[in-house]
């Protein structure tokens, strides 16, 4: 792995709580790496597998999907359904060969900046652990590996 | 509906070795509404295939379509002319079995290969659950049972239930199965007809079903 590596993360954040997690630890001046880049969803509830599986296909190094804290959710129950359509594409990634720890649900509450900042901290760790997307490695090398 | 579900990405890789473009057709019918097979679930599996053949080292390309319905002719023939122009060496047909087999007959230089296991005639028990309903016997016989069939749904197949196993509700065989003559007999009960049940039926005739080959429903007013 490369010792310069810097994941590119996509986070799907809800409109009600995570991203406003996000917009406070911005107003707070706490810092976090910089990988991750914020998609604003009006709730995690909206974010469809493809959503997911086309973002990793197109080379993005790991996907979180941050919704409201379990019981939370503004529409109830988005973020449970968000829960189990990660751990399906999760399923899907290891069956096509690549990591399903690359995707990883996370629940933060509005008011909980650092804990925003501090997802983005693992999920910058876990994947820059994992190593780049292996669609994104030439290919010669992918097939030695499979 | 009829009740499919995608076969393991696994196996359909070994089906597309040697294939490298490739057209994904789904069906707006039944695996629509059973989530095997419509836009959606054609759009997850082309995007699941793609990613795995790349990391396989040999990248397949993968387009997408999805038909009306897949088990009648006019409809597969949308299919000829994304056929003649692309140059696809294979079909990956995300509908029922009747699809595939439609497109093998009208399309004789392409390989044709099912996305789905097609399970059975069935219904939506919840969102995400799905039960098997009807054998497709070629007799139906519910009225004698309370409107409820114990030759699909009696895991035993039993005509006079029900069988020893039964137990609060629940199905011997499998215990998130609920006991079919349970339902049977309480539906009865409420109905006054419980007596009816007491009669001994004839053994079920199954003429409908295996005999004389392939089964056709034909319609002489409607043939043209
Ligand atoms: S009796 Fe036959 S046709 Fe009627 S529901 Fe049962 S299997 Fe289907
Ligand atoms: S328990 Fe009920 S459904 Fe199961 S085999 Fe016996 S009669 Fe049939």
């Amino acid at each position: 792995m490369s010792e310069n590596f810097e994941p590119r993360i996509v986070a799907f954040c809800c409109q009600y709580c995570s991203y406003s997690a996000a917009d406070l630890a911005g107003s707070m001046r706490l810092s976090y790496p910089p990988n991750v880049k914020v998609v604003l969803v009006p709730c995690t509830g909206r974010v469809d597998p493809l959503h997911i599986l086309r973002t990793i296909e197109n080379g993005a190094d790991g996907v979180c999907v941050a919704g409201c804290l379990e019981g939370d959710c503004h529409f109830l129950e988005g973020n449970f359904k968000a829960k189990k359509r990660v751990a399906y594409v999760q399923r899907i990634l290891s069956e096509a060969g690549v990591e399903g720890a690359r995707v990883r649900m996370f629940n933060i509450a509005a008011s909980d900046g650092p804990g925003f900042a501090e997802a983005a901290r693992i999920m910058t760790e876990t994947i820059r652990a994992l190593g780049p997307n292996p669609l994104s490695i030439k290919t010669e090398k992918m097939s030695e590996e499979l | 509906m009829i009740i499919a579900e995608r076969k393991p990405i696994k196996e359909l890789l070994e089906m597309l070795a040697g294939h490298d473009r490739v057209l994904l057709v789904g069906c707006k019918g039944c695996v629509t509404v059973c989530n095997a097979g419509g836009v959606r679930e054609v759009g997850v599996l082309a995007s699941a295939l793609r990613i795995a053949r790349r990391r396989q080292g040999r990248p397949i390309e993968i387009d997408e379509m999805t038909l009306d319905r897949q088990c009648e002719p006019e409809f597969i023939s949308w299919l000829e002319e994304p056929l003649r122009e692309n140059g696809y060496t294979a079909v990956m047909s995300a509908a029922c079995s009747v699809g595939p087999q439609y497109i093998a007959e009208r399309f004789d230089n392409v390989a044709v290969m099912p996305a789905l296991n097609t399970k059975f005639i069935g219904g939506t028990l919840e969102h995400g659950v799905w039960a098997e309903f009807c054998r497709a016997c070629g007799n139906c016989g519910i009225h004698n049972f309370g409107g409820l069939c114990p030759i699909t749904r009696c895991s035993k197949g039993l005509l006079h239930g029900p069988c020893a196993g039964s137990s609060g509700g629940k199905c011997e065989v499998r215990p998130e199965v609920d006991c079919i003559w349970h339902l049977i007999y309480t539906r009865m009960k409420n109905l006054g007809q419980v007596d009816k049940l007491k009669a001994l039926k004839p053994a079920k005739n199954w003429s409908g079903y295996w005999s004389g080959g392939v089964r056709r429903v034909v319609r002489e007013d409607l043939t043209l």
